[in-house]
């Protein structure tokens, strides 16, 4: 045991933020003793930080239970509108996420400067992959009135699906449009004049921001097939089959009544789609009496449930938004780590920050591991 | 910040090295990381609030001197008990002693340099801030009336505006959760060594204790009050009945949170009891063991309750049988420390001056307000007494009683160690008899107009029960008055005091053996980690008014006694 | 290090690097033996890959057993694929077979509190269920 009773550091005050030439790595804090303290000081606080996002989700956690013990028909009812094959594509894209942040951890530990900047930059790609598809997922609903309880309209069939691309998705797509746009100019100058490090930061931006638009590509391109294989449907064509993984769809569509397929191809909007029924859907006030609608359609009953199927568009747009909101801000901190790391500012004895956006993104997927199933896969 | 980094070295014990002069300029305070400054702007922000809550209660009161309409409406009178609750629970009493008295004790006493993350204790100020000034806002604005649990159907059908006052709840949410995350860390991973689990004063033990609470419950409060919003903006119908939503469980939803907060109140305040009976009594304190483990045991015990503040709400039969038995249990440990702080002060040196006056007065008031607490625990006795003045006079008794008047004992204890200045005990011990005297005037009475079936939230009520209510706003008063005084004497001190010792009551806590105020990282000379209830070395010396350690010995790090020490 | 700790004094002594303690005895006990840079722990690129591709498996299974007649097992199976596989991120990307133990019973110990909550409330609300009269549902005309 020590005796010492001064301090060997004099007075940190004095030095500022400087390093000051005697061990101490130029980003520990200099109330903490050493990097390793502050490594586990940094690593707990996470931790607990994780605690609170696990019992922040469990209160949506409990509502979805809560709702679907009570009404589980509605749930099964309502999760044919949801498109597994997305749902599906998004998970393998926030785990290959994870992957990368993972691999970018372990570059930070051992000072791989390039491959941590790769790893960042094919993260927050993914992430911007993933809202590219969540947004056309979103607009696909907004078109068909799959709206949370109160601005609910309850529909008939899933054949509601249409072809072509929501006006709500050009809206959404209007600022990552602006922002690649933006970064786009910001890399090419960044080029012109030579500045390497800019130049990295903005490819990686502007990468993102194409990923975005990847991600719409992809996602209309599940649903046009989606309508297409409807509309093919009618001529025997099973096409549908195909997509083995959308049970939800593949059954409940065997299940409609036929002539509906015909018009899921060319419906932009829905009431191009709900002409074909025996109602308008747009008369809301006509919601909760289902008995004079499409006769023999076997959804009928499952329509006719106290409270409809909004309260599952209800949990399913608060879920998967805090989540989306969840992956925004983890796309913020990542972009400030990729900064970081360009200035090659992390070491094996200061990776903190990276380990601890990490586990923080990991959360973030172990969200959506439960949420793909709970939500998309309801049979 | 750099604001906080322009220390000169000097290692005197004038006034240029201690916290509050070491740097100067507003920019020097608004950046600072020094979590004792930060310490010190929480409190005038938690007392603002208190003071504005308090004005309220006042207004309240004073309303109710006549059973029919004073110069309040109906709708008016909702407002104000609306704002009352609101401020004094989400703006003062959940940061008041872990906020404030908590950021500026808990490195000290631990023998930290500062908490765990000094950027992230600021930003829960500001968080702080923000909420207050949102919350605020949005309730002068129009004026909230849902009661401050914006109970569904009332949220949802409330034209007042409940989505800016829940966003505020919900940045204040924050707020405390960092101040928790940040102890919870501080205290794990920067005890100095020979500052063991058990060798840790007990105020840091409920403390942790407190923001266990804080980490567990408050997201759940955060995503009630947003999904609430989203209740009002996208009608999901999760708590909205008109969508067949379900409001118990909203109820649920929110005292799942609110009820351990009940336990983020009450829990620091008694730390602080802790620290000043023992302190006080110049007694160990008795039964060190069995107060920290019950603070962690209320922790726990305080999230199987909460049902019981639902027991007249829907909720169904079976569940409000468990959570009424389950109740009971959380009166265990608090017993225990009420029964161990009799025990220190039994054949101890007892000091009767401000802060133990308070100390006192915390331990008569929260013994009736945990005592009543059981007869609403009772399923029983529940059902006529809910939603009366008795549950008002119950909570009141446990908050303002526990809360308030802990938060008051601390902070003339401290006093002297935050300012540097000594206090009027005079003065301080007449504010003391005023709170004690007006706190159980106002709330004795409304014990006795619940039983009698006198309901809460009421602006008006029938003639017979005039006496009791006029007795009770009299109360108020001579309690304002206390409060009044008792400001009034920290303000003089801090004009016209005396420079404090630094060790004025002979604590043995490590706070004590830094200069008052402390220096700007706490300690000017490594301080002796110890029993911190072992006050056989202090001797008061009439030289400097304070107490010293007799034969102070070189100081060695740690003084580690019949303990092997894993050097490595 | 401990001496550190306090605001400094008027002379500089070097501290001698053997005399290094660990700052917080009785948490960092473990790992008193590690050296002074040894808390890293890089994970192996294939461990990295082997996860990521049983994630991906992992996820191929829940898709196609949701095609499967498991009938009322269905939410149970399709809940322990998905715990096996939040189980695999926990233990391997989040690190926490190199964890602290501490940092493992803070997050695992959450969840007892998680099932607090959803037990009691579900437990309530299936115990009132019957008592709640559904109301039709008045359907709000959205902007269009």
């Amino acid at each position: 045991m020590s005796n010492t009773t001064i301090t060997p550091d004099a007075v940190h005050a004095e030095h500022g933020h400087e390093d000051h030439g005697h061990g101490h790595h130029p980003f520990q804090a200099h109330h903490f003793d050493d990097t390793q303290q502050q490594y586990d000081a940094g690593k707990l606080g996470i931790w607990l930080f994780l605690v609170t996002e696990v019992l922040f989700f469990s209160g949506m956690f409990c509502a979805y239970a809560l709702y679907r013990a009570r009404n589980p028909e509605v749930f099964t009812f309502a999760s044919q509108f949801l498109n597994a094959n997305l749902g599906a594509f998004n998970t393998c894209v926030l785990l290959f996420s994870s992957l990368t942040m993972a691999w970018a951890v372990r570059c930070a530990q051992l000072r791989q400067r390039f491959g941590l900047v790769l790893n960042l930059a094919i993260t927050i790609g993914c992430a911007a992959l993933f809202l590219g598809v969540k947004a056309v997922e979103y607009t696909h609903k907004w078109d068909m009135h799959l709206l949370p309880a109160g601005y609910y309209i309850p529909q008939f069939t899933q054949t509601a699906h249409h072809a072509g691309v929501s006006p709500w998705l050009y809206r959404l797509c209007a600022i990552p449009a602006v922002m690649l746009v933006a970064f786009a100019v910001w890399f090419v100058m960044t080029k012109i004049k030579g500045e390497k490090r800019h130049s990295e930061i903005a490819g990686s931006m502007l990468f993102s921001a194409a990923l975005f638009f990847v991600g719409v590509g992809v996602g209309v391109g599940f649903q046009n097939a989606e309508a297409a294989a409807h509309a093919a449907h009618d001529d025997g064509n099973h096409e549908a089959s195909a997509h083995a993984d959308d049970s939800g769809h593949a059954s409940a569509e065997h299940a409609h009544a036929e002539d509906s397929h015909a018009h899921a191809a060319q419906g932009e909007h829905h009431e191009s789609v709900a002409d074909s029924y025996a109602m308008a859907s747009t008369e809301p006030a006509t919601g909760s009496s289902t008995a004079t609608l499409v006769p023999g359609a076997p959804t009928l009953d499952m329509v006719d449930q106290p409270g409809g199927a909004g309260i599952f568009f209800s949990i399913y747009y608060c879920m998967t938004g805090v989540h989306a909101i969840h992956i925004l801000a983890g796309m913020g901190v990542l972009t400030w780590l990729l900064v970081r790391a360009t200035r090659n500012e992390f070491d094996e004895e200061y990776f903190g920050p990276v380990d601890y956006v990490g586990l923080y993104w990991h959360i973030v997927d172990l969200i959506w591991i439960y949420l793909f199933p709970l939500l998309y896969l309801i049979k | 910040m750099s604001a906080v980094a322009t220390t000169k070295p000097t290692h005197s014990h004038e006034d240029a090295d201690n916290f509050l002069y070491n740097s100067k300029g507003f920019l020097s305070w608004a950046l600072t990381l020094d979590h004792k400054r930060i310490g010190l702007m929480y409190l005038v922000g938690v007392m603002s609030a208190f003071l504005l809550g308090g004005i309220l209660a006042m207004i309240l009161r004073t309303e109710l001197l006549t059973p029919d309409k004073l110069f309040l409406t109906n709708q008016q009178y909702n407002q104000v008990f609306t704002l009352h609750g609101a401020v004094m629970v989400f703006l003062f009493i959940i940061p008041s002693i872990p906020a404030a008295l908590g950021n500026f004790l808990v490195p000290v006493m631990l023998g930290a340099k500062d908490v765990a993350f000094p950027r992230l204790n600021l930003s829960s100020f500001y968080l702080w801030v923000t909420g207050a000034i949102f919350f605020l806002i949005a309730m002068l604005y129009t004026g909230l009336d849902t009661g401050w649990t914006f109970y569904t159907p009332y949220s949802t059908d409330s034209n007042g505006p409940v989505i800016a006052a829940t966003l505020g709840v919900f940045i204040l949410g924050f707020s405390s959760i960092f101040t928790g995350l940040n102890f919870i860390v501080t205290i794990n991973t920067m005890r100095p060594p020979g500052m063991t689990w058990f060798r840790m004063p007990l105020f840091l033990w409920a403390t942790y204790a407190t923001s266990i609470i804080q980490v567990l419950a408050t997201p759940v409060l955060g995503i009630t009050v947003l999904l609430l919003a989203a209740e009002k903006v996208l009608k999901i119908g999760i708590f909205d009945p008109d969508y067949n939503g379900d409001p118990v469980t909203y109820q649920h939803f929110f005292w799942f949170y609110s009820h351990p907060a009940v336990y983020i109140m009450i829990l620091p305040g008694m730390g602080v009891i802790s620290e000043l009976m023992s302190v006080h009594s110049h007694k160990a304190i008795f039964g060190y063991r069995f107060i920290a483990y019950s603070s962690i045991a209320i922790a726990l015990f305080g999230f199987l309750v909460w049902g019981h503040h639902m027991f007249t709400s829907g909720m169904a039969d079976v569940t409000t049988i468990i959570f009424s038995a389950l109740t009971f249990t959380v009166s265990i440990p608090s017993a225990i420390k009420v029964f161990n702080w009799l025990a220190t002060m039994y054949k101890g040196t007892v000091q009767i001056n401000t802060a133990m006056s308070y100390a006192l007065t915390f331990i008569f008031l929260f013994t009736i307000g945990g005592l009543t607490g059981l007869w609403l625990g009772a399923l029983s006795t529940d059902r006529p007494l809910h939603d009366t003045y008795f549950v008002v006079a119950h909570f009141h008794y446990v908050m303002m009683g526990g809360t308030l008047v802990s938060f008051l004992a601390g902070l003339f204890h401290w006093w002297p160690k935050m300012t540097g200045k000594m206090f009027s005990e005079t003065y301080g011990m007449i504010s003391c008899l005023f709170v004690f005297v007006g706190f159980n005037l106002t709330f004795l009475p409304q014990f006795v107009l619940g039983s009698r079936g006198m309901p809460r939230r009421y602006a008006r009520y029938l003639p017979e029960f005039q006496e009791l209510h006029q007795l009770s706003t009299i109360g108020v008063y001579v309690l304002g008055l206390g409060l009044f005084i008792a400001l009034g004497v920290l303000i003089h001190s801090m004009l016209r005091g005396r420079k404090a010792p630094p060790n004025p009551w002979g604590g043995a806590t490590l706070e004590w053996q830094c200069a008052s105020p402390p220096p700007f990282y706490n300690f000017a000379h490594p301080p002796t980690v110890n029993d911190p209830y072992n006050y056989k070395p202090l001797v008061y010396r009439d030289e400097t008014l304070g107490w010293e350690y007799v034969a102070p010995q070189a100081p060695t790090v740690p003084q580690l006694e019949n303990e092997p020490v894993k050097a490595h | 290090m401990l001496a550190s700790l306090y605001l400094v004094p008027p002379t500089r002594i070097e501290p001698k690097t053997s005399e290094k303690l660990s700052f917080n005895m009785s948490e960092t006990a473990t790992h008193a033996a590690d050296s002074h840079h040894g808390f890293a722990h890089p994970m192996p690129v294939w461990q990295l890959l082997a996860v990521f591709f049983a994630l991906i498996a992992l996820t191929i299974l829940t898709v196609a057993q949701s095609t499967w007649e498991l009938g009322s097992s269905e939410l149970v199976v399709s809940l322990i694929i998905a715990t096996v596989k939040a189980s695999l991120v926990i233990l391997f990307f989040m690190h926490m077979i190199h964890d602290k133990p501490l940092n493992a019973i803070l997050f695992l110990g959450s969840f007892i509190f998680v099932a607090l909550f959803l037990g009691f409330t579900l437990m309530d609300a299936a115990a009132y269920r019957d008592s709640i009269e559904f109301k039709k549902v008045e359907v709000v005309t959205t902007a269009e």
